[in-house]
């Protein structure tokens, strides 16, 4: 069967922690799309994606992290992704993430990464 | 001898809710083919790519039309089908540009069609407007 999709968002210590669940598609990038705007919306800019339990993601999904990037920057925060598994992150390496992007291993990692400029051109 | 080519049809309505289905019916196929772990990944997300686009793009969402995949499998190749009714697009007008670049115009289109030409071994588009338009992806099996 195909796993079920769930999101859960944490905030705590300054930092938004989204922890994705399943596969995010076209159908439930939406909710992914929601819930990082939900955190921008509390003006907080320090954003981890936890993928550890996600399961797949399409380009609907790596959409929502290229949609926010800038503007979260802007705001002298980041978006960095952790927990990967070497098959979910077949998209994001085709498509050349890693340039713009900080993959982590695991949260608390992540959280440290923010200590780090960011990485890009902007 | 010549090798006995086996079809699979799977008809589901135009909705994303379906793209799991479509994602499982792939993966059923490849793998009854003997195709890896790792490149059934890949003719997943190919399909899904594809079929996304045309439930989103070519058919706007409209629930009333149907999403047809049909998948060909012979001894060295597995050959997917994808056609649709809806407005067709040429795929060589579809942005190709680095992602930095898309970021900072805050574009996100285009990627799928990026990742289905690297994930398969090949693929085409035959596009009659306002009557037909097929997509054509076809991975080999490696031996």
């Amino acid at each position: 069967m195909p796993s079920p999709f769930s999101i859960a968002t944490d905030s705590a210590d300054g930092f938004a922690i989204i922890s994705l669940e399943g596969a995010v598609d076209a159908h439930t990038a939406p909710k992914f799309e929601e819930a990082v705007q939900s955190v921008i919306d509390a003006e907080q800019y320090k954003i981890v994606v936890d993928c550890e339990k996600l399961t797949y993601i399409s380009s609907a999904g790596l959409g929502v992290f290229m949609g926010f990037i800038e503007e979260v920057r802007d705001e002298g925060g980041d978006i960095k992704i952790c927990g990967l598994s070497e098959k979910v992150k077949q998209p994001f390496e085709i498509l050349g993430f890693e340039t713009l992007y900080d993959f982590c291993p695991d949260v608390e990692s992540a959280k440290k990464q923010f200590d780090e400029p960011v990485k890009g051109g902007f | 001898m010549e090798s006995l080519e086996r079809n699979f049809t799977l008809q589901v309505p135009s909705s994303t809710a379906n793209l799991a289905l479509i994602r499982e019916f792939v993966s059923s196929t490849a793998s009854q083919a003997g195709f890896s772990e790792n490149d059934i990944a890949k003719l997943e997300l190919a399909v899904d790519e594809a079929c996304a686009n045309v439930i989103e793009h070519a058919y706007g969402h409209d629930i009333s039309k149907e999403v047809v995949v049909r998948v060909r499998l012979d001894d060295e190749t597995l050959k997917i089908d994808i056609e649709d009714t809806g407005n067709g697009f040429d795929p060589e007008l579809v942005n190709q540009e680095e992602l930095e670049q898309l970021v900072n115009k805050r574009k996100t289109g285009g990627l799928g069609m990026r990742l289905m030409k690297t994930l398969m071994d090949e693929v085409r588009y035959e596009i009659e407007p306002g009557k037909k338009n097929a997509l054509h992806m076809m991975k080999r099996l490696k031996k």
